[in-house]
């Protein structure tokens, strides 16, 4: 079988990479790539796990096929902190003890990012239909909420 | 002489007996007793978690009797 | 009495250590490594419920090219080992056959054969050319099927155990059946000026982890192997990888990855063994991944039930009588949690006299697995409606009539022996005093409260705490962190050391780098395990007393310490208190390293209990409803890290609540799980709950130092009838069967407006 050669930029960088044309973005970021960070939970979009923004839209990495990924930027977990800081959400995760487990931290963390970048203040209402798409089964998602409002205001207050 | 309880639900097979008196000093020792005691038991005796004055052990081992102690057998318990 | 112990860090909520390896996605779970030269495993699974295998030809698969290795039940040795883990020891031959079927396939997705191969692609590929020849059997899909007289029998040599019925006798599928009595439960009846009796139905429900079984292994030439996989307890999937696949324990090593949820559902192995025995065919790395779908129809869901309860209770409402009947699906083979179920009914009330008896039931789906608080749930939605019910015929506030009949210490519990110090009158006190509970209601809102029990287990621990020459310090455990226990557990370090928790370093040993340990479960790591912890940072300090007694050249007996600190006897000359860093850095000028180690074997700790207040708005027009407003109080002992019991606590409801309101296996006539996906299995999501209020009780547990209870499990018992006793309160009325999903509550309250509107 021919392989596809793609050229993308993930996490601000140019990478390319070979994949199967059938072949998902989840699995060549994760098994091509080595960004594991990004999980599998279903492979059928329910749960979230697998959150990537892809030009900045905010798509689970399993319904996307990797060669889609040409030509355009894909950020992943491993894209969110800069240097040694980490993000603003990352920190309130650790702070409100917002994960148990942590498997689905990355892809909660990734798609509250996309909810910032699209509305500064939201809503404890907006916070919880935008990260429905996100499945957690151990917190009961009190703190991943409260991690992520408590995230948008420092936000807010740090870009006044 | 520990005051053994023995499980409610296998009176049945004890001729009715729901306590009984054994000088053991240790779980293996009051086990024996108790299945010499009632053969029909026996198996499921030692299978089962043993409490020893409240203090449930799921693998009772060789723990030590007091002379007085309250003893109850009881279904083990898987936990999640 | 003892003046209760001052804490530094007990108490407090430092950032766990674990996670920004979490928060950044570099923590590696199952699916997460790559091993050099790995294939990858796929498993074929039966399409049918119930069925003989004739025969099984996998040549085709093998000669596909780039398969290493195929792998059907012959290739594999019985085992007649067991692992004792409570209720029904672990029967490994059970184990076995549930991952890899021999003679007979006993449900939809039962493996029968697993290949090995250089991409997924082939792999899957090559299993579809396997060719299976099956004799179909009309399935067992439930429990009334199960015990009719003339139901397909699972296993002819199945015989039931325990208390049998009078005339049992034969081939059945009532694999086991307990009784509890106490009293004379006809005359207290007779004495009640109030009974209720309802039968209940619960649904099979999952645990839902996010993070699907996974597990890399390699075998070599010389019968070692090496497991790297998700689990919660290593020690068990090395003991069960070595009696199924047929090594010498000794040779075999698992190293647990980060895991991605349990609550019960991975602790039996579905993979290891196979990817082991892959392994040995192929002489290279086998990795296996489960499918979500695989997951739901292929691992360990939580039983099916028929629950019926009778409660009768005198005009003041004390309870006076009772008697239940449980009868729980164990799936495919022996061992649902039935007899827990049965021990927990009755936990919390004083009841002369009742009888309990139950049983556990094989049928053609799934064998059923751990599930947080096992078989505890499914019994308190029964009981707790009723009581519930009991308090609508007496008009009777539902927690005055809980705390009337509430056991305290020094009662004896209905499995047999007296409670300790336990908390159940201070939660339904603390409920009973919350603003929660006098709070205004909304149009179509209801309130409902349940309370539950659970044991919280024991068992065998072992830590190592290791000593480093700036004063810092590991502390080394068997027990894969699943929920934030290694921050527990460097906050009882830094507490006994006096050093601070950010100068302790948390970690998960492997099988051969950790003391036996037994696993992640029962709610039993921060109790049973913490105190390992605990005893072997004792050791540390006693061993850094001895090496200041050489410093200062007295006696190790006149050393005191105090606030991470040796303490000089009084007048000893030039003698100044010497800190844990002090000492460390002297440490190789007086004796070498210092290592800390303990093992002990844990009776069970101190049971629980919490209670949980719902409010739910009900759509009348649509039958959906929504939790508005939940309270949960739990009795946890000593809460180590207040942030994570209150996780426990919130994420317990949460589970409870789906499990209430949309979780259900659903199955078609053939047996076959129409829903195995998240998609048709609806867990809560975040818009489905409100905020989850949590209140901490304290009553501690005198068995462990700190007074630590145990905290995962009890949260996931109350929220069944919580809901359902909302529910009732909502729209007057009273289900019996769950979930409680809009079609079902629509369904009813269209029939009781027709019966209205008839009246």
């Amino acid at each position: 079988m021919t392989k596809l050669h793609i050229e993308t930029t993930i996490n601000g960088e140019p990478r390319e990479f070979l994949c199967d044309s059938h072949e998902t973005l989840l699995s060549a970021l994760r098994n091509g790539l080595g960004l594991t960070g990004t999980k599998e939970g279903c492979a059928t979009g329910d749960c979230g796990a697998c959150s990537i923004l892809l030009d900045g839209r905010l798509v689970p990495a399993c319904l996307v096929l990797a060669p889609e990924a040409q030509g355009r930027a894909v950020t992943t977990i491993e894209g969110l902190s800069s240097g040694d800081a980490l993000h603003p959400l990352q920190q309130k995760f650790l702070e409100h003890a917002a994960l148990q487990c942590g498997v689905c931290t990355p892809g909660f963390i990734v798609a509250a990012k996309a909810l910032l970048d699209a509305k500064r203040n939201p809503s404890e209402d907006e916070t919880r239909y935008w990260l429905a798409g996100n499945l957690c089964r151990c917190t009961g998602y009190d703190k991943i909420i409260r991690a992520v409002l408590d995230a948008a205001s420092e936000m807010k207050e740090s870009a006044i | 002489m520990a005051t053994v309880h023995l499980p409610s639900g296998l009176t049945q097979y004890t001729g009715g007996v729901e306590t009984i008196d054994i000088d053991a000093a240790r779980v293996p020792e009051l086990i024996a007793a108790l299945g010499h005691r009632f053969p029909q038991i026996a198996e499921q005796l030692g299978e089962m978690a043993v409490a020893i004055d409240g203090e449930i052990y799921q693998d009772p081992g060789y723990q030590l009797l007091r002379a007085d102690s309250d003893v109850h057998l009881v279904p083990r318990i898987a936990g999640g | 009495m003892t003046t209760p112990r001052e804490f530094k860090y007990v108490g407090t909520r430092p950032i766990r250590h674990d996670g920004v390896d979490k928060v950044t996605g570099r923590a590696s779970y199952g699916a997460d490594v790559v091993w050099p030269g790995m294939l990858h495993g796929f498993v074929l699974r039966s399409p049918h419920a119930h069925a003989r295998i004739v025969s099984i030809d996998t040549r085709a698969a093998e000669a596909t090219p780039g398969v290493k290795a195929v792998l059907t039940g012959k290739d594999l040795p019985e085992t007649t080992a067991t692992i004792a883990l409570g209720e029904a020891a672990i029967d490994l031959r059970d184990v076995g056959d549930n991952m890899l079927a021999r003679t007979k396939v006993l449900y939809h997705g039962h493996a029968v054969a697993a290949v090995a191969a250089t991409t997924i692609d082939i792999a899957r590929e090559a299993a579809e050319k396997i060719q299976v020849v099956y004799e179909v059997l009309e399935p067992v899909t439930g429990i009334d099927r199960a015990i009719a007289a003339d139901a397909p029998i699972l296993h002819p040599a199945l015989r039931t155990k325990g208390a049998a019925s009078p005339g049992a006798a034969g081939p059945t599928n009532i694999a086991s059946r307990l009784e509890f009595k106490r009293g004379d439960v006809d005359a207290a009846f007779a004495e009640a000026d109030v009974v209720v009796e309802r039968e209940f139905r619960t649904p099979m429900v999952h645990q839902g982890y996010i993070e699907p079984h996974a597990c890399i292994a390699r075998c070599g030439e010389d019968g070692r192997a090496v497991v790297w996989c998700t689990t919660q307890g290593p020690f068990v999937v090395r003991d069960a990888c070595a009696a199924i696949a047929g090594l010498d324990p000794a040779h075999v090593k698992v190293i647990p990855s980060e895991i991605g949820g349990g609550f019960g559902g991975k602790i039996v192995v579905y993979l290891e063994p196979m990817a082991i025995a892959l392994s040995r065919k192929a002489q290279r790395p086998v990795k296996m991944v489960m499918g979500r779908d695989e997951v739901f129809r292929a691992t360990g869901p939580t039983s099916g039930s028929r629950v019926r309860v009778k409660l009768g209770a005198k005009r003041d409402g004390t309870l006076v009588a009772a008697t239940a009947s449980l009868w729980y699906e164990a799936g495919a083979y022996r061992g649902s949690p039935v007899g827990a179920g049965a021990m927990c009914a009755l936990a919390a009330y004083k009841i002369p006299s009742f009888f309990i008896e139950a049983h556990d039931v094989v049928v053609n789906k799934p064998k059923v697995a751990a599930y947080r608080a096992p078989g505890s749930p499914i019994a308190a939605f029964a009981v707790e409606s009723v009581v519930d019910e009991i308090a609508r015929e007496l008009k009777m506030d539902p927690i005055e009539l809980r705390l009337k009949n509430a056991n305290a210490e020094g009662d004896k519990a209905p499995y047999g022996p007296k409670y300790g110090p336990i908390g159940l009158k201070q939660i339904l006190e603390a409920a009973r005093n919350h603003p929660h509970w006098t709070s205004p209601l909304a149009a179509n809102q209801g309130r409902g409260i349940a309370v539950g029990f659970w044991f919280n287990a024991g068992m065998n621990s072992s830590a190592t705490v290791i000593l480093d020459t700036d004063g810092s310090a590991a502390v080394v455990t068997g027990n894969p962190d699943i929920g934030g226990t290694r921050a527990a557990q460097a906050i009882m370090v830094a507490e006994e050391l006096g050093i601070p928790v950010e100068r302790v370093r948390p970690g998960v040993g492997d099988t051969d780098g950790s003391g036996y340990t037994d696993l992640t479960g029962g709610s039993r790591v921060c109790y049973a395990t913490g105190m390992a912890v605990i005893r072997a940072a004792e050791d540390v300090r006693d061993q850094l007393k001895a090496r200041a007694a050489q410093i200062w050249n007295v006696a190790v007996d006149a050393v005191g310490w105090e606030n991470g600190r040796a303490i000089p006897p009084a007048g000893t000359e030039k003698a100044e208190a010497m800190t844990v860093a002090g000492l460390a850095a002297k440490m190789a000028h007086t004796g070498g390293p210092i290592v800390g180690r303990a093992s002990l074997y844990a009776p069970m700790a101190g049971p629980a209990f919490g209670a949980h207040i719902c409010d739910l708005e009900v759509d009348s027009e649509t039958g959906q409803s929504k939790v508005v407003r939940y309270t949960v109080f739990q009795d946890v002992g000593r809460a180590v890290h207040p942030g994570y019991v209150e996780g426990q606590m919130q994420g317990g409801a949460a589970q409870g609540i789906g499990w209430a309101l949309n979780e259900e296996y659903i199955y078609d006539a053939d047996g076959v799980m129409e829903n195995a996906g998240f998609l048709d299995y609806r867990m809560p999501v975040a818009s489905d709950l409100p905020m989850i209020d949590t209140v901490i009780i304290e009553v501690p547990n005198p068995l462990h130092p700190y007074g630590v209870r145990g905290v995962g499990e009890v949260p996931i018992v109350p929220p069944l009838a919580a809901v359902a006793n909302a529910m009732r309160d909502a729209t007057g009325i009273r289900f019996t069967e769950l979930p409680l999903s809009p079609p079902r509550v629509l369904e009813a309250i269209e029939a009781a407006s027709a019966v209205s509107v008839g009246a």
